[in-house]
C-alpha cells in the first residue's frame, strides 16, 4: 500500500515544480498552488512512511521491467526507506509553506519561481533516492537530487560568494556521483545484477571492501564526513535558508541512507568496517564543532554543526556494524537505532535553526553574529525557536536530542565496557570524544544564542529588526514542538526503531529496543524536570512579582558601558580557540597602533577550514598547474565533446 | 518496597538539608587555617534563608531568560542529586547510563545559567559565562573516561551499581586504576564547583572568577536558589568521588548515613585545606591542568586493558 502513495508522493513533488511556468499576471496564485502541492505530496509521504512502519506492515515491491540495460523500475518502501520518507516529506513540506514568506515572488522576483522549481525536483530526487530498489533508478534520483540543490542552492547567483559556494558544491557532487557510478559498476561486474536484493553474495566476497571504500566516498561527500565536508559549510551559507534546512536537515542524510542501505545487504561486514565508521565519526563530530566554534557568520557556524552530528550518526553506524561482526545483538539495536533516530532529531532541530537563522537573516539583513544582539525583544517567537533547538542540539534534556545521543552513548559505552570485543578501545575514545564535543556545542550555542538574541542591540541593523509573519513561525512551531514531543514522548518511538533496525540486520534475532535502552525512565525524568522547573519559575515569579527592572545592569560604579562593549561572540569563543590550536589554524590580524600620533587600531579575525584552506587548495591548485598542458582539448564547443564521447565508446568497443 | 521508600526518603532528606554544611566546613578549615574564628558553621543556611525573604532588583537589558538561569540550574542540580548513589544505596533513580543523564543536566543547569549571565550584556559576565563554558568542556572528558574506568572495572552502566557493593572488590584487583580516577574526579570536583585553584570564591568582586561573576546580577530569592544550588552541587561531586573512595558496601542506613556525612566533612575539609596553602591558577594553565587530569583518567583505562 506504501509503495503507491510513494509514487504518488513523488509525483507531487515534482508537480510542484511547475506552477512557476504560469504567466506572470498568475504568479502570487502560482507560489501558492506550489506550496498546496508539496504539502500534499507531503502528506502522501508521511502517509506511506507511517503505514511501513505500523507494527506487522509488509512491502509490497512494485517492478515493471525496462528497456535500459541492467536497469529495472523496482520500487519498495521498507521500515528503513519510510525512516528516510517521514523526515524528507515533513521538512520539504514545512520549507515550502515557510519559502512563501521568506522568499515570495513579489520579493524575488527573478529567481522565486526558479527556486521554487529545483526545490520540488530535489524533493522529488530524495523520495526516488529512498525509495528505489535499482541501481539505475536510484542513481537517477541521486543526480536530480543533487543537480537540482546546485539551482536552489544558487538561487543568489549574482553574488561572487554564492557563486563560489556552487561551483564547490557541484565539484564535490561530481566527485561524489564519480564514487557511486564505481561502486555500482563493481557491483554490476561481481554480481552481474544491478538490484539491491542480488548483491548479498557479492558483498560476501572480497568485492565488498572496494564497494564499502567507494561508498565511503560517494556517500560520504554527500553526508559530509570529515575530510569530505570541504562544500558543505560554504554551501549551506549560500542557500536561501529554507534550501539549507532541507539540504542540512535531509539531503545530506541521503548520504547516511547510501551507507545504511549498502551495509544493510551485507551480512558479515568486516570489523574493521565499524571501527573506521567509529574514527571517522570522532574527527567529524570533533571537527566540525571545533570549526563551528570559531565562525562569524550564522549559517555558517550552524553549517558546521551539521558536519558534527553526522559524526555523531556515523558513531552509531560504527557500532552497529561492529555489533554485526561481532555477533552483539545489543550493539546493533542500540548504534542503529541512535544513528536513525539522530538523523530524525537532526533534521528537525537543524531544520529549526536554520529557519530560525533565516528569520534573523529576513529581519535585520545580516548574518554577521557580532552585529546581531537583543533580538529576544522584538524577536520573541524567533529567540524561543532558537532556544529550544540549541538546547536540543547540544543534547540536553528534556529534548530530542538527549534521546539519540543517549542510545549512541550506551552502544559505545557497552562497546567500550563489553569485555570480549578487540574493538572496545575505539569505544572508549569514541565515548570520550562525544563528551567533549558535547561541551564544545554548549559553548558554541550559548555564544551564538547569547550573541544574536541577548544583550542589547550591537548595530542598528538588530535595533530594527521586526518579528516574521505567520508563514515563516507556524513551521518553526511544528518543528519546535516535534523536538519537544520526541524528548518527551521517547518510548513510543522504540517499535518504529525496531522495525527499521530489523530490516537492516535482517539476518540476526534482535533484542527490542525498549528492554536495551531506559527510553520510559529517561522520558519520565523529562518530564519531572520540565515540571520541577515550572514549580521553581512559579515560585520564583510570585516572589518577585513587582519588581520592576529600572535599573541598569551592575556597572561597576562606572559609566555604563555603550552596547558595542558587550562582550562579543568572538571573545567568547576564543578563550577555547586558543585550546584547540591543534587542529584550528585562527587568522588574526590586528596591527599594533604605533608612532606619536597613531592611527586608529582594527582587528579582525577569521578561522579558515583546516582541510580546506589547507589540503583541498593548494593541491588543487598545484594539480591546476600541473595539467595546464591539457587545457587544449577544452576548446567549450558541444561538437568536440561529442566527438570525445564517440572517440570513447568507438575504442571501449574494440577493446571488448 | 519498604526498604527502598525509606532509602528514598533518606536519601532525599540527606541531599536537601545537609550540602549547605559543606560550604561552613570549607569556611571553617580556611578560617582555622588563617587564625580567625571565621562564620559559623550554618552560614549558607542563614544566608539562603535571608536571601529567599527578600526582594529582588533586575535590570533593564534582562527579560525572561535571565529568571530563567537560576531556576534552571536548581533543578537540573536537584535532578542528578537523585542520580548519584550515597553510601553504596542505590539511589531513587537508577538505569542503564545513567550517568549519560547526569552529565547532560548538569550541563542544561550551565546551558541556562550562562545565557542568563549574557542575558545582561555585560562584558564582565560575558567573560564569566566564557570561562565556564571553556573549561567545562575540558572537564567533561575527564568525568567521562573516569566512569568509563569504573563501568569497565564493574561491568555495569549505572552509577548506583557502578559504585555499589560490588566495587570493594575492584580495589583490590584495580587499585591503581580507581586511584587514578579518584585524583581525576577530585579535579573535576574543584572546576565544577569553581574553588581554588580554578576559581577563587572569596574575591566577591569582578576581578577574576568564573561562577560568582556570571551571577553578579542576581539578588534576592534568585541568588538564595543559586547558593543552594552550588552547595547540591558540590555535594553532588564530593559524594561520587566518595562513592569510589569509600567503598561502604551494603551497610545499613544507620551506618551509611553518619559514615557518609563524616565522609563528606572530610572531603570538604581538604576543599577547604587546599584552598589555604594554594593560590588560584593563571587562567591559562587552567587548561593544562584539565588535560592532565583527563589523562589520569586514561592512565586508569590503560591500566584496566592490561589487566
Amino acid at each position: 500500500m506504501s509503495e503507491p502513495l510513494a509514487v504518488a508522493a513523488l509525483s507531487l513533488a515534482l508537480a510542484s515544480a511547475l506552477p512557476g511556468a504560469l504567466p506572470r499576471r498568475f504568479e502570487r496564485a502560482a507560489e501558492r498552488i506550489s506550496a498546496l502541492l508539496m504539502i500534499a505530496g507531503a502528506a502522501c509521504g508521511l502517509l506511506a512512511g507511517f503505514l511501513a512502519l505500523a507494527p506487522g506492515a509488509a512491502s509490497s515491491p512494485l517492478e515493471l521491467p525496462w528497456s535500459i540495460p541492467a536497469g529495472r523500475i523496482a520500487i519498495e518502501v521498507d521500515a528503513l526507506s519510510a525512516v528516510f520518507l517521514i523526515q524528507i516529506s515533513l521538512i520539504a513540506a514545512l520549507g515550502s509553506v515557510y519559502g512563501l514568506e521568506y522568499w515570495s515572488q513579489r520579493a524575488h522576483p527573478g529567481s522565486g519561481s526558479r527556486l521554487r522549481a529545483a526545490y520540488g525536483v530535489v524533493t522529488a530526487g530524495m523520495l526516488l533516492v529512498v525509495i528505489a530498489r535499482n541501481g539505475v533508478l536510484f542513481l537517477i534520483g541521486w543526480e536530480l537530487m543533487a543537480l537540482a540543490a546546485f539551482v536552489a542552492l544558487t538561487a543568489e547567483h549574482e553574488k561572487p560568494a554564492v557563486r563560489s559556494a556552487g561551483y564547490i558544491y557541484l565539484l564535490a557532487t561530481r566527485t561524489g556521483t564519480l564514487g557511486l557510478y564505481a561502486m555500482f559498476a563493481l557491483l554490476l561486474a561481481a554480481s552481474g545484477t544491478l538490484d539491491f536484493d542480488g548483491w548479498a553474495g557479492a558483498l560476501r566476497s572480497g568485492t565488498a571492501n572496494g564497494v564499502f571504500l567507494l561508498a565511503l566516498l560517494g556517500f560520504g561527500l554527500k553526508a559530509g564526513i570529515v575530510p569530505l565536508h570541504v562544500w558543505l559549510p560554504s554551501a549551506h551559507a549560500a542557500a536561501p535558508s529554507h534550501v539549507s534546512a532541507l539540504m542540512s536537515g535531509v539531503l545530506i542524510k541521503m548520504g547516511i541512507y547510501g551507507l545504511v542501505r549498502i551495509t544493510s545487504l551485507c551480512d558479515a561486514p568486516p570489523v574493521w568496517w565499524g571501527e573506521a565508521l567509529l574514527g571517522l565519526g570522532v574527527i567529524s563530530a570533533v571537527l566540525g564543532v571545533a570549526l563551528a566554534l570559531g565562525q562569524h557568520d550564522l549559517k555558517r557556524l550552524l553549517a558546521y554543526h551539521s558536519v558534527e552530528n553526522i559524526g555523531i550518526i556515523c558513531l552509531g553506524l560504527g557500532v552497529a556494524l561492529i555489533g554485526r561482526s561481532s555477533g552483539r545483538p545489543s550493539l546493533i539495536v542500540l548504534g542503529m537505532a541512535g544513528a536513525l533516530l539522530h538523523t530524525w532529531n537532526h533534521g528537525l532541530f537543524k531544520a529549526l535553526l536554520f529557519l530560525s537563522a533565516g528569520s534573523v537573516l529576513h529581519a535585520t539583513g545580516t548574518r554577521e553574529i557580532d552585529r546581531l544582539g537583543g533580538l529576544r525583544r522584538r524577536m520573541p517567537a524567533t529567540a524561543l525557536a532558537f532556544l529550544v533547538g540549541a538546547v536540543a542540539i547540544c543534547g540536553l534534556p528534556p529534548l530530542n536530542g538527549l534521546i539519540s545521543e543517549l542510545l549512541v552513548y550506551l552502544g559505545l559505552f557497552r562497546t567500550a565496557v563489553g569485555a570480549t570485543a578487540s574493538s572496545w578501545p575505539y569505544g572508549a575514545l569514541a565515548a570520550t570524544a562525544l563528551a567533549l564535543v558535547g561541551g564544545l556545542a554548549i559553548a558554541c550555542f550559548t555564544k551564538v544564542f547569547g550573541a544574536v538574541f541577548l544583550g542589547s542591540p550591537r548595530s542598528p541593523d538588530g535595533a530594527s529588526a521586526h518579528e516574521s509573519g505567520r508563514a515563516m513561525l507556524v513551521p518553526m512551531g511544528v518543528l519546535a514542538l516535534l523536538c519537544a514531543a520526541i524528548g518527551l514522548g521517547a518510548p513510543l518511538l522504540a517499535p518504529v526503531l525496531d522495525a527499521a533496525v530489523g530490516i537492516w540486520a535482517a539476518e540476526t534475532p534482535l533484542t527490542s529496543l525498549a528492554e536495551l535502552a531506559p527510553l520510559r525512565t529517561v522520558a519520565l525524568v523529562n518530564g519531572g524536570l520540565v515540571a520541577l522547573c515550572a514549580l521553581l519559575a512559579l515560585w520564583l515569579g510570585a516572589r518577585v512579582r513587582g519588581a520592576q527592572p529600572t535599573l541598569p545592569t551592575w556597572d561597576c560604579g562606572f559609566a555604563p558601558p555603550a552596547p558595542r562593549a558587550q562582550y562579543t561572540a568572538s571573545s567568547f569563543a576564543d578563550l577555547l580557540l586558543r585550546s584547540l590550536t591543534w587542529i584550528l589554524y585562527p587568522v588574526r590580524e590586528a596591527p599594533e597602533p604605533g608612532g606619536l600620533f597613531p592611527r586608529a587600531g582594527r582587528f579582525q579575525s577569521h578561522l579558515p577550514d583546516t582541510v580546506l584552506d589547507r589540503a583541498v587548495l593548494p593541491t588543487a591548485a598545484l594539480a591546476s598547474r600541473a595539467l595546464a598542458r591539457l587545457r587544449p582539448i577544452q576548446q567549450g564547443s558541444v561538437h568536440l565533446y561529442l566527438l570525445y564521447i564517440l572517440a570513447t565508446v568507438v575504442a571501449l568497443l574494440v577493446w571488448r | 518496597m519498604r526498604p527502598i521508600m525509606l532509602d528514598g526518603m533518606i536519601h532525599l532528606a540527606f541531599v536537601l538539608l545537609f550540602p549547605p554544611l559543606l560550604l561552613g566546613v570549607i569556611n571553617k578549615t580556611k578560617a582555622a587555617f588563617a587564625g580567625r574564628v571565621g562564620p559559623p558553621l550554618l552560614q549558607t543556611y542563614y544566608d539562603v534563608a535571608k536571601l529567599l525573604r527578600k526582594g529582588s532588583v533586575f535590570s533593564r537589558t534582562t527579560t525572561w531568560v535571565f529568571r530563567a538561569g537560576p531556576v534552571v540550574g536548581l533543578a537540573t542540580t536537584l535532578l542528578v542529586a537523585l542520580i548519584v548513589p550515597l553510601g553504596g544505596h542505590a539511589a531513587p533513580l537508577h538505569f542503564e547510563g545513567d550517568f549519560i543523564l547526569f552529565a547532560y543536566a548538569l550541563a542544561l543547569g550551565r546551558f541556562f545559567t550562562v545565557a542568563a549571565a549574557l542575558d545582561t550584556g555585560s562584558a564582565f559576565e560575558g567573560m564569566g559565562g566564557a570561562r565556564e563554558v571553556a573549561f567545562s568542556c575540558l572537564a567533561e572528558p575527564a568525568l567521562f573516561l573516569a566512569l568509563l574506568v569504573v563501568a569497565r572495572a564493574t561491568g555495569t552502566l549505572s552509577l548506583s551499581e557502578m559504585l555499589g557493593p560490588h566495587l570493594a572488590g575492584v580495589w583490590s584487583t584495580a587499585g591503581a586504576a580507581l586511584a587514578a580516577v579518584a585524583v581525576s574526579l577530585f579535579v573535576v570536583l574543584l572546576v565544577e564547583n569553581c574553588r581554588i585553584p580554578f576559581d577563587d570564591p572569596n574575591t566577591h568582586l569582578e576581578l577574576t572568577m568564573i561562577h560568582e561573576v556570571m551571577v553578579l546580577d542576581h539578588g534576592g530569592p534568585a541568588l538564595g536558589l543559586i547558593q543552594y544550588g552550588a552547595s547540591i552541587k558540590l555535594f553532588v561531586f564530593a559524594a561520587l568521588l566518595l562513592g569510589i573512595v569509600v567503598p561502604l558496601g551494603a551497610s545499613a542506613p544507620w551506618f551509611a548515613v553518619p559514615a557518609l556525612a563524616v565522609a563528606l566533612i572530610g572531603v570538604a575539609v581538604a576543599v577547604g585545606v587546599l584552598e589555604s596553602v594554594m593560590a588560584r591558577l593563571r587562567l591559562t594553565q587552567i587548561p593544562t591542568l584539565l588535560v592532565a587530569a583527563s589523562l589520569m583518567s586514561a592512565f586508569g583505562v590503560v591500566l584496566l586493558a592490561r589487566s
